[in-house]
């Protein structure tokens, strides 16, 4: 068990690392990558996959591919909390900035069981209508994430019905030009039809309990071309009655150039499997090709 | 909880103060831009960052420089607030036959940007201008 658990980590290292080099080839090498959409608006990578801000899906598809361009993007991101700590790597593909497809792999590390959760989401996203930037109104973008977790004892045994499950969303964003004392600013809304515990990392569902709308929101500064600064809130549902709590962060995104992005943010992650108070640190890094 | 509302504070008083900064000054966006003298330095700017590009340069190639450059500083100036009535052709009917693809005209729009950055145009002024020119989007690509 101990053995296997070590090399499952050295092959999170070896993906971390060869996702790190990846990364710096883009910013080191001139490779002719998509970048027929301004700086910094494709927004990040979320921590299901899907492009967004940290924790919600935006109606923007990954990478910087206009109508006429196909982009590919990698990522990793750490959130660590009190007792818990999130290790999520992805791979994004924008095709003709009108459907994205993600796959993501997560690792959820439970401090006090010392034991990791993982779980695996296959994500494909299409814009409906609309230009987060040019059009008059939102861009709209209906998505899904299907999840598929691959250690259930934990969740089975706090009551959650499912292994695997299939999130779907609507969302839509706008970046209003100037608007906010001539800065940039940009919200997302998206709704999101779910039964997931903690995202997943806990089962879905759970006893008498069904799948909900819930309402997730970003909102975003522009302070230059290249820093934006935000805050995003997710709701969450309670289907094991745990008194799983709603996510919030504060976050800085920083994007020298159109191959990569580096994203810091402060997260309360509230209650999760009846630990409260679990707040801390989020770092994110994207590399656009 | 108490970093979080410390951030939000800080958020929005960074915010607030851009607003009472902005309120200040009440020019308008030509004058913002520098009048005359500034729009026509970034319209030359532009130019030149449009000659030395091998991506959309092929769109401007027959073009008429001067009457090009005429076009786009009186556009500007109106578009911005200046004493100027633009009397050029429409979008419409300039870019008919061109069938300029949406990624050639992002493009032409960090061109601009590139511009207005040689120029020293402040950040938030660049946005003013971004947001008179985007609507005038879907009136340029693929006619």
């Amino acid at each position: 068990m101990n053995l296997s658990n070590g090399c499952n980590k050295e092959m999170l290292k070896l993906k971390h690392l060869i996702l790190a080099s990846l990364i710096l080839l883009v910013v080191h090498t001139n490779v002719r990558s998509a970048d027929g959409k301004l700086l910094a608006t494709p927004g990040v990578s979320q921590v299901e996959g899907s492009a967004g801000g940290g924790i919600v899906p935006w109606a923007q598809l990954a990478g910087y591919a206009s109508r006429e361009q196909i982009s590919g993007s990698g990522y990793c991101s750490k959130v660590s909390v009190d007792d818990f700590a999130l290790n999520v790597c992805g791979v994004q593909a924008n095709f003709f900035d009108r459907v994205e497809v993600s796959y993501a792999k997560q690792s959820f590390e439970v401090k006090p069981l010392n034991t990791d959760l993982k779980q695996d989401i296959v994500g494909a996203k299409v814009r409906l209508y609309g230009d987060l930037v040019y059009s008059k109104w939102p861009q709209i973008s209906v998505g899904i994430q299907h999840k598929s977790l691959k250690t259930e004892t934990i969740a089975f045994a706090l009551g959650a019905n499912k292994k695997s499950d299939t999130d779907f969303y609507i969302a839509s964003s706008k970046l209003h030009l100037g608007a906010v004392a001539g800065y940039n600013w940009l919200w997302n809304v998206s709704l999101r039809h779910t039964q997931a515990n903690q995202m997943g990392l806990l089962g879905f569902g759970g006893e008498g309990k069904n799948k909900q709308w819930l309402l997730e929101a970003s909102t975003a500064v522009l302070m230059s071309r290249h820093i934006a600064i935000g805050m995003e809130f997710r709701e969450k549902p309670d289907n094991l009655n745990l008194g799983e709590d709603h996510w919030r962060d504060v976050f800085v995104a920083w994007f020298p150039n159109k191959s990569v992005s580096v994203t810091a943010a402060w997260v309360d992650l509230g209650s999760i499997a009846a630990i409260n108070d679990q707040t801390g640190w989020y770092l994110s890094v994207t590399g656009y090709l | 909880m108490n970093t979080i509302k410390i951030l939000i504070a800080i958020v929005f008083c960074t915010l607030t103060s851009c607003v009472s900064l902005s309120t200040d000054n009440k020019q308008t966006l030509y004058q913002e831009l520098g009048g005359e003298t500034g729009i026509e330095n970034i319209v030359d700017d532009l130019i030149n960052e449009i000659g030395n590009d091998q991506q959309i340069f092929h769109y401007f190639a027959k073009a008429d420089i001067t009457h090009f450059r005429q076009g786009l500083i009186e556009h500007f100036c109106a578009i911005s607030n200046g004493p100027c009535e633009y009397t050029g052709d429409n979008m419409i009917d300039i870019h008919t036959g061109m069938n300029v693809k949406e990624t050639d005209f992002n493009h032409l729009v960090d061109l601009l940007i590139n511009a207005m950055d040689q120029n020293n145009v402040p950040h938030s002024v660049q946005n003013q201008l971004l947001a008179k020119l985007v609507p005038l989007r879907k009136d340029i690509i693929y006619r």
